[in-house]
Formats: C-alpha cells, structure tokens, sequence
C-alpha cells in the first residue's frame, strides 16, 4: 500500500467542486473516478477500491456518514478522508467518528490535500488545527471519576501537547523538532487521539455527533 | 376548582348569592377588559373565554339564588340546569364573539433587520388555536344539551318521553362515532398546512439573505476580477458572514467574552491587512480588566504578523482559555527575528506586548519558529490567582 502516487474516488455532489479537486491534485494523486450521490459512491468504491475516498460531508442522502456506514459493511478497511467547507464541530465529530481518519477544510490547497492523502493512504490521522481545537475542547473539563474510562475518556499530557502544536499550526516535522521526538512518535500520538475520539463516550463528543445539523 | 368548590359548599348555607356573585364580579372584569385584553399575549386571552363563561354562570347562578331569597321562586331544579347552560351559551358566545375570534390578528409582517426588507408573514388563524377553539365550542354545545336534560329529567318529562331521549341519546353517539375522523383528519390537514406555510416562509427568508449577502458579493467579485487581494478579501468576508449566518449562533459579544474579544481581534486584523488570520480558541471566560489587556496584547501580535510575515501563510492564533487562566499563543511563518537584537521599528512591540502584559500581571514570550517565523505567547492568571 505505501509508496507510489495514491489513488482516490471523489465524491461530492458539487461538479465544480470535483473538477476543482481534480485540477488541484494534478498528477499528484490518480483520481479513479467520481460519484455525485451516495449510492453511485459505495457502487464506485466497492468496484474501483481506492486507496482513499476523498469524502464530501454534506450530501443528498444521508451526506458522508451515510457513505462511511454503507462502505465499512462491504470494505472494512477503506480510508476516508472528509473535505468539508463547514467546520462546525458537529460536522466535524460526527464523519470523524463515523470512520473518517482525517478532516480536512475545502480552503486547503493542492500541494496540502496531496499530503494529506497520502497519510491517510498510509494509516496517518490527519488533523487540521481546528479539529484539533476541537478534540482539546471536547476532552477539556473533568467529568466524573466513576465514569472515566482512562483508557479512551482522557488524552495523555503529551497528546494534548502535540495537539496544541497542531492548533497553532505546525506540521508533524516540526513538532518533533519542537518536542524532540520522532515523527513517527508525533502520528502515533494522533493516531491514538483519533481512536479515542473514535470510541470514547464522552458526554461532549456524544452530544456534538447527536446535534449534528445538516446545512443541505 | 377549588372555587367551584367553595361555591358548592356555600350554596348549601344559604344567604351566599353574595357571595356567588363576588365571584362571579372578580371574574368579570376581564370581559369589561376583553377590547383592550384582545391585544395581549394570546394565552391569556383563552383563559380568559374561559374565566368570562365561569364568571357568567356564576352570575347566573346569583342571580337565581338571589330570586330564590326573595321568595320569587318556582322550583329548585331550575339552579343546576340554567348554571350549566349559560355557562355554556356564554362559552358559545365568546367564540362568535369579533374580539376573540381574531386572535391571531396580531401577528404582524416581520420587519428584516438586515435587509430592511419585510417579508409579510401568512395572517391566517393557528390551526393549533383553531382546534382549541373547536374543543371550547363541543364543549359549550355539550353543557347547554347537558343542561336542557338535566332539566327535563329533573321535571319527570323525561321519563315519558325517555325512550325517545334514549334513541336520541345513541342517535347523537353514533354520529359522534362516524364523523369523528372527519374531524380528526380535518386537524391533521390543518396541522400539514402550517408547517408547509412554515417552511415557505422559512425559504423566502434564506433566498432573501442569500440575495442581500452572496449574491451581492458575487457581483462585486467579477467587477474586481482584476484585483486578486480585493477578490480574496471579500471572499474571506462573505464566507465568516455566510459562515455565522449557517450556524445561527448566538451573536459574539467581544465585549464581554474573551473568547468572542480574541476571534474578533483576528476578524480585524484580517480585514485591515489583508492578511489571512487563522484563529482557534479553546474555552471561554468572563472579559475583565487584565484580559482585556491580552486582548490587545494578542491583537498587537496578530498586527505584527500581518505587516510583517503576510507572505508566508497564514497567522496563527490559538488560546486556551479555563478557570486558572488564558494562554494564547500567535505564529506566523514570516522570515522572522531575533529577540536579542530587536530593530529600533519593534520597540513598539516591545512595549505594546511585553510591557502591557507585564503590568497586566501576566508574561509575554517572543522567540523564533521551529522553521523560521515568529511565536508570540501570552500568558495571563484568571483573576483569581
């Protein structure tokens, strides 16, 4: 799976937003094909298998959480990666627990999203640093001793120290050179905060993926 | 309740037609009131039918006992019955009654702030309101029939004729039964209306704000094609007001909230420089005095930033705000500069960021970036420590 340009399926049903995507990625990323609605996507991923569906959030239908809910039944182990121009913490949480390994706003550039692809491809979180301000909001404030589960209810100092990095910006390299450890040690951390955002059942994050508001 | 109770209680001690009909005159007043009251809030007003019909049959009720007393009396089967009915008819009144029957009246076209548009809301009666008013017509229909058999059958008529009133009785039943999902359904239709009417009006009021805002700025973007930074500005506007607009939040109040005060201060900053601002806070808190100061402490940073280091990206601000404090924290990827030997033009800086923290009671840092650029980070004790 690793190495090599990465192959991707988009689906949105904006068709300047897919020609826009297309053009931006340029020959960075193969694109294998597209889908404008839910069903035409879980037909077109099951049959292309893309290394990463490039996801849109708000669709006709059922939007990308729909799409992330059919797809895990016939190909457990695709990974999505959700473009969205919404960045309402709702959104964000409810496609993030529903699967997606990364959420990336549809501002970010080609070179960016090329990047981005690429580490999800190869099993990376990708975090943007509002969905990080996110994750430090939701599993900031105490809840009761009983009812934490250590395991997935609190993030570690560390997590919560790379987190801040990717709040104000940084990228993975240079948090490692900031926290003098390796990057591999920095996508781990997030690999580990994005499952326990995957499984935790904190009040905060239920609440956020159950108010979830579809702008379409 | 407890009235009628009361009044129950006191019937059986004579001499309390006084009393009936103080009752009756505390509910009154209200139908003296019912030309001014038809402009209060609407609730009200239903209890208020119903108050007059109750302060109308206790009347009615005095005014018997009062008979009674005087010795103008024929018999005593007549109290219940007449209390009943014009309890009753005073109910059926109220309904035909102009004052009442339109209520909804007042809800007057909604004036669009924004836009100064006015986008005139349906006047038609509330299905909800018409059902209630259906349910008080029954009901008032019921006590007068109530009544007129209570008195029959209280005069022994009834027994000759009860046959008949029984085949009446299971006439009138049966078609109670039958046309009962008439009514049901005529509800439901009216309830379907409504929210159809609802949603109408809820999409003139998005296409009017879509007209007002988007297509305005659209406009205004083709006419400056020419002008990249103009184009990328508006843009940037037209999405943060598009962006609040979808969300339907609350309104900011930078005036009392830092964390409404630090997004602010970005929003500024980015429409006087151009520059983009990128701002993540974390937690909130009461605006005070010292925080106030690292409002304009982070908003000296983010200037810095955008005169300075516009170039490299976007400046970053990110703050963490919770009950023992707020750390924020400004970085942009511009070429950067050594705190050690800070050029005479940043002297400003120095005091508008460090000093002002510092007699603020908090601590400001400057250093490099990892890869070049500057971070500034601010730090300030609620205050409670």
């Amino acid at each position: 799976m690793t190495g090599g340009t990465p192959s991707v399926v988009i689906v949105d049903d904006h068709a300047i937003f897919r020609a826009g995507v297309r053009a931006e990625l340029g020959d960075m990323v193969e694109v294998l094909g597209e889908a404008d609605n839910v069903d035409d996507a879980v037909r077109a991923i099951a049959e292309l298998e893309p290394d990463v569906v490039l996801l849109d959030v708000h669709m006709p239908g059922g939007g990308g959480v729909e799409v992330l809910e059919q797809v895990a039944k016939l190909r457990p182990q695709q990974r999505f990666l959700a473009l969205s121009v919404s960045d309402d913490a709702a959104d964000v949480i409810a496609v993030v627990r529903a699967g997606a390994r990364g959420y990336v706003t549809k501002t970010i550039t080609g070179p960016d999203l090329a990047d981005a692809v690429t580490r999800v491809r190869d099993g990376d979180a990708v975090f943007s640093p509002r969905l990080a301000g996110f994750v430090l909001d939701a599993f900031a404030g105490e809840i009761p001793a009983e009812e934490i589960d250590p395991e997935l209810d609190q993030l570690t100092p560390r997590e919560k120290e790379v987190l801040r990095y990717i709040a104000r910006g940084y990228l993975y390299k240079e948090i490692a050179l900031r926290l003098t450890i390796s990057a591999k040690t920095v996508e781990a951390h997030v690999s580990s905060v994005l499952r326990k955002l995957q499984l935790s059942n904190r009040h905060e994050l239920s609440r956020w993926a159950v108010n979830r508001r579809l702008v379409d | 309740m407890v009235r009628v109770g009361a009044v129950v209680l006191a019937i059986g001690t004579s001499g309390v037609a006084a009393l009936a009909y103080l009752l009756a005159w505390g509910f009154l007043p209200a139908s003296g009131a019912e030309g001014t009251q038809a402009r209060g809030p609407r609730r009200s007003r239903r209890r208020g039918s119903w108050r007059i019909a109750g302060g109308v049959a206790l009347l009615a009720l005095s005014v018997l006992l009062a008979f009674r007393e005087a010795g103008i009396w024929w018999s005593d089967a007549l109290v219940w019955p007449l209390t009943l009915a014009s309890f009753g008819v005073a109910l059926l009144w109220g309904l035909s009654r102009p004052g009442v029957s339109s209520e909804t009246v007042d809800l007057a076209p909604r004036e669009r702030a924004d836009s100064g548009r006015a986008v005139p809301a349906a006047i038609e009666p509330d299905p909800g309101e018409a059902a209630r008013r259906f349910s008080r017509a029954g009901f008032g229909i019921a006590l007068v029939l109530g009544a007129a058999l209570l008195f029959l059958w209280a005069n022994g008529v009834l027994d000759a004729a009860g046959d008949t009133a029984l085949a009446a009785l299971v006439v009138a039943v049966a078609l109670a039964l039958i046309s009962a999902p008439f009514w049901w359904g005529l509800v439901r239709r009216l309830t379907v209306e409504r929210s159809a009417r609802i949603r109408s009006q809820e999409r003139a009021e998005v296409a009017a704000h879509l007209h007002d805002s988007v297509l305005q700025t659209l406009a205004l973007v083709q006419r400056r094609s020419d002008d990249p930074g103009e184009v990328a500005k508006l843009a940037r506007r037209q999405e943060r007001e598009l962006r609040s607009w979808l969300a339907g939040d609350e309104q900011p109040r930078p005036s009392e909230r830092l964390a409404d005060a630090l997004r602010g201060a970005a929003t500024e900053v980015e429409e006087t420089h151009g520059a983009i601002v990128e701002a993540v806070v974390v937690g909130d808190a009461a605006l005070d005095r010292r925080y106030d100061a690292l409002v304009q402490a982070a908003r000296e940073a983010l200037t810095n930033g955008a005169k300075f280091a516009a170039d490299g990206g976007p400046i970053r601000l990110y703050a963490e705000i919770d009950e023992a404090g707020a750390r924020v924290w400004v970085d942009d990827r511009g070429p950067g500069f050594d705190p050690a030997s800070v050029p005479a033009d940043r002297r400003g800086v120095r005091e508008s960021i460090i000093g002002r923290m510092q007699r603020h009671g908090g601590t400001a840092e400057l250093r490099g970036g990892p890869e070049g650029g500057t971070e500034v980070e601010l730090s300030m004790g609620s205050n409670g420590r």
